[in-house]
């Protein structure tokens, strides 16, 4: 049998929670100031505004592109290569006045008086504002509508205790993976709240079972304190949570690598997210429901009086 | 026995398998070049349809794969983009405006998938290319028409009925009376009372001011009308575009989406949709004579234009009305059974109607359709050429002096009836859209996405293979097989579902899903790897490792799936695409990983007595 982890003896992981707290506490606190700081690089699907990718024959000239726009009225468009030298990216801003249905087509028709034909329009994208707006409150609506559903659903099935370790780790991983978008200054779109979700799902995966095993744990050993009892059910569900994280990161490097541009950010989102839910999953939910007292009494399985169960099975 | 499952159980994972596989077939087989006929509003597409096609494909060579008629559509398939082209154009010159020659790709599954109903995925706009609007209807334009036109009826109304008032204005959403006395207080109050229906009274004696004010019902009809009426022209006007495969669909209280797929020039399609029609009410000239006017000698006064059913009509240059006085127009029977269209109009409307009828006895009235349609040419600036069509939809005997709502009888047919009171309709947009958000790709891109999307497949898929064998050896080989199982069967699924689309952000979700569907097996091979350590036999390992695995995945899985339904509520579009197809992902890899590999699993190993497992 090969293994990635020995897992005869149990590791102390909860030994090392004031550590993992600071460090989490840290990471939250450094997204937080960057977030309000650098705020996000919201993409054109919140902002509103007009994007437009063309694609040329031979390099782009990127200076030329920018002084026909300029020529054209169209100074403060930002314009970059996408993905390949070939690849132009202009973004616009939203603006007062001019029929913004009408930009992307204006634009493409400047390019291609200007390099004489050759422009390929590769892809036109034109968000109102008010659209905007509302994709921004509804995502927002969307990850909290998540979590609680996620709460509500391990409070059921497992303890409130457990659960709000689990949306505590979400929170956590959620916020720090914002945090790096906004460090970075990554552009934040709507594939990239997607993966977000994607990662809230993965993370929770994770979560639960550790969870699950925590409970199997508690219930299959009657001696044992919370601390041995939370490390040991760490330790066993250890190597899974390694193998599968290691599988969904090579998934998603082939999807970094391979799929693209258009879903580079949802890659990337992912891929940090993945990391910092794997941790998460070991640390953080785990420790906060130790925090918050989890005891083996609230983990039994209630007992049910079953009717008629000391008369004889009739046959 | 231990680890054996019952004949069903086998059965049932190779039945659900077998129907996966040959719904996920069509896959293989590609699209073929087509070209789509269909008729517009009076043409019908027939089996001479189909021979002229065939005449015109003969006559430029080509020799199309198939020509098939169904449902009133015609579709060549032809062998290559180039012959494509050649032959819409041919086609096109050789059937004139009456029909819609549209581009297409349609899916090469040959026959006996087709009779048990499999066809391929459909392709989001991400991955075929073409234009994606979200139009917004403006209904505070659309409730102040409707404001305006309730002023005018009442002003009418209260002056017919004598009764005397300061002023009747439109304020805000509300139509507001004011009396000169006490007693047209009381006059005013008796006569609204109950007259308009959809309107609740407010009253103010102190000022003497009476409030009509929409119900909520109302206003809800409004904006209903508003939406469908618009939903109803859009479409009329995307038909015109000649698009195989187009959608316009109402999305939520105010928008309207349109795909059209596979169409690239944007600023065409946007002039079409954004196109005018207009309506006039004008009497036929019956002094003169229509054949001089025909040979060129139009009457001064006069202007000549054809008529939809044949021929030409002189008319009067003066109009009676436009059609944006129409405020309501409806098909339906008369007493005698036969078909009608009644025409409501607003106060001022019917004041002109009233005068211009009430000489006008006895002589006939007709409608004319005015529209402006791009004529696919572009002038030296770029601009796209209109073409300001008209023509003559309606002509009938005027039977009586009328005001605000009249009908027109003798109608052929009960379609003619539904077709005249469309366009009557359309004539008067009560409310203007506006585009807010677009999105285009190009055919380039679109085949790049695929192709990306699938390498990013292909190689994660191979990569997760590797580890997997390395990891668990056999019973990684089992794992594999599960996953091989959980593409089909997400293909399968995908292609089963008439509304699931795949998109880019779809694939990356199958991405995805091949990653995270080993999680269930990779529980169950450490438990059972668990339990081997703990010093149970191979065969109670493989039971409990199964056993106590399931709960643990089980709640793993819903709870991603919790995450991926509230994705697909929220998310437009190509997110949709990726919660459909991770949350289908997610059910499918619970299939072949629990039940999946447990069969294969207990078909290898399973009431034998081994010593060892490879896991």
């Amino acid at each position: 049998m090969r293994q990635l982890i020995k897992t005869d003896k149990t590791i102390p992981f909860m030994k090392f929670r004031g550590i993992s707290w600071i460090f989490s506490g840290l990471l939250i606190i450094a997204s937080i100031v960057s977030l309000s700081v650098n705020q996000l690089n919201w993409g054109l699907d919140f902002t509103g505004g007009t994007v437009i990718e063309v694609g040329y024959q031979q390099p782009a000239d990127l200076a030329a592109v920018r002084s026909t726009l300029d020529a054209q009225g169209f100074g403060d468009a930002v314009v970059q290569n996408f993905g390949t030298q070939e690849d132009v990216l202009i973004r616009l801003e939203p603006r007062e006045g001019v029929k913004a249905e009408d930009l992307g087509n204006q634009i493409l028709q400047a390019l291609n008086q200007q390099a004489d034909g050759g422009v390929e329009m590769r892809r036109i994208e034109f968000v109102g504002p008010q659209v905007g707006d509302e994709l921004t409150e509804q995502g927002g609506l969307a990850m909290l509508v998540a979590l609680i559903c996620i709460l509500i659903y391990i409070a059921i099935r497992f303890e409130y205790r457990l659960a709000l370790g689990a949306v505590g780790a979400l929170a956590h991983d959620v916020i720090i993976t914002l945090g790096l978008f906004s460090f970075l200054g990554l552009e934040f779109d709507l594939t990239v709240l997607a993966a977000l979700l994607a990662v809230i799902g993965y993370s929770i995966n994770d979560t639960v079972v550790v969870c699950d095993r925590i409970r199997e744990n508690f219930r299959k050993f009657r001696k044992g304190s919370s601390e041995e009892i939370i490390n040991g059910a760490i330790t066993d569900t250890m190597s899974r949570t390694v193998i599968t994280s290691l599988t969904t990161v090579l998934v998603l490097f082939a999807l970094f690598f391979l799929g693209g541009q258009l879903i580079h950010g949802f890659a990337t989102a992912l891929l940090f997210g993945v990391f910092i839910g794997t941790y998460s999953s070991i640390y953080v939910a785990s420790s906060l429901a130790f925090k918050l007292g989890i005891s083996r009494e609230d983990l039994m399985p209630p007992e049910v009086e079953k009717e008629g169960e000391d008369l004889e099975p009739m046959l | 026995m231990l680890n054996k499952f019952p004949l069903w159980k086998n059965l049932m994972v190779i039945v659900i398998l077998a129907v996966a596989a040959v719904y996920a077939l069509p896959n293989l087989y590609g699209e073929d070049y087509a070209i789509q006929v269909s008729p517009t509003r009076t043409a019908v597409v027939d089996m001479t349809t189909l021979g002229e096609v065939e005449d015109v494909l003969a006559e430029q060579n080509i020799v199309p794969k198939s020509v098939t008629l169904e449902d009133q559509q015609l579709l060549v398939r032809v062998n290559s983009d180039r012959e494509q082209l050649q032959a819409r154009d041919a086609i096109l010159r050789a059937l004139g405006t009456d029909y819609i020659v549209a581009l297409n790709l349609a899916p090469a599954t040959p026959e006996w998938l087709q009779s048990l109903g499999a066809s391929p995925m459909k392709l989001g706009l991400d991955l075929r290319g073409g234009v994606h609007f979200l139009m917004e209807v403006d209904m505070g334009e659309a409730m102040r028409k409707i404001q305006d036109q309730m002023r005018d009826t009442v002003r009418t109304d209260l002056r017919e009925e004598r009764i005397r008032y300061r002023s009747v204005n439109r304020m805000g959403n509300d139509v507001v009376i004011t009396a000169r006395s006490a007693e047209d207080f009381e006059a005013a109050l008796d006569f609204i009372d109950g007259r308009y229906q959809g309107f609740e009274i407010i009253e103010d004696e102190t000022d003497l001011s009476l409030t009509l004010r929409m119900t909520e019902d109302k206003i809800k009809e409004t904006q209903d009308y508003a939406i469908s009426q618009n939903v109803t022209i859009l479409r009329n006007r995307v038909n015109e575009l000649g698009v195989a495969e187009p959608v316009v669909q109402r999305q939520g209280a105010e928008r309207i989406v349109v795909q059209l797929p596979g169409v690239q020039d944007t600023a065409r399609a946007k002039e079409i949709l954004g196109a005018t029609a207009t309506l006039e009410f004008r009497m036929v000239d019956q002094e003169n004579s229509l054949r001089d006017a025909e040979l060129g000698r139009v009457p001064f006064g006069s202007e000549l234009y054809p008529n939809r059913n044949g021929g030409n009509i002189l008319l009067k240059e003066d109009v009676i009305l436009t059609g944006d006085h129409i405020v309501n127009a409806n098909s339906g029977m008369d007493e005698n059974n036969r078909p009608q269209v009644s025409i409501t109009l607003d106060g001022a409307g019917g004041d002109k109607m009233s005068i211009a009828t009430r000489d006008n006895i006895g002589k006939p009235m007709a409608t004319l359709f005015i529209e402006f349609k791009a004529t696919g040419e572009r002038d030296q600036n770029g601009k796209i050429v209109f073409e300001r069509r008209a023509e003559v939809i309606n002509v009938a005997t005027i039977q009586g002096r009328f005001g605000s709502s009249f009908r027109i009888t003798g109608i052929d047919s009960m379609q003619e009836a539904q077709n005249l009171s469309l366009l009557l309709r359309a004539g008067a947009l009560i409310a203007p859209i506006q585009i807010v958000e677009e999105r285009t790709v190009g055919p380039s891109l679109g085949q790049e996405n695929i192709d990306m999307g699938m390498q990013a497949i292909i190689w994660g898929f191979i990569l997760v293979l590797v580890f997997m064998v390395a990891y668990y050896r056999k019973f990684g080989l089992v794992a594999n097989t599960a996953l091989a199982a959980n593409l089909i069967l997400i293909v399968g699924v995908m292609s089963m579902i008439p509304g699931a689309t795949l998109t880019l952000p779809g694939m990356a979700g199958i991405v995805l899903t091949v990653g995270m569907a080993v999680d269930a097996n990779v529980l169950i091979f450490e438990r059972i790897r668990e339990e081997l350590r703990n010093g149970r036999s191979p065969q109670q390992a493989i039971h409990h490792g199964y056993d106590s695995a399931l709960s643990t995945i089980a709640d793993a899985n819903i709870t991603t799936l919790i995450a991926a339904v509230i994705l697909f509520a929220v998310g437009t579009g190509p997110v949709k695409g990726f919660a459909v197809t991770l949350a289908i992902g997610i059910l499918t890899s619970m299939f072949t990983a629990i039940i999946g590999t447990r069969a294969v699993i207990n078909a290898i190993w399973g009431g034998k007595r081994i010593d060892k497992l490879s896991v």
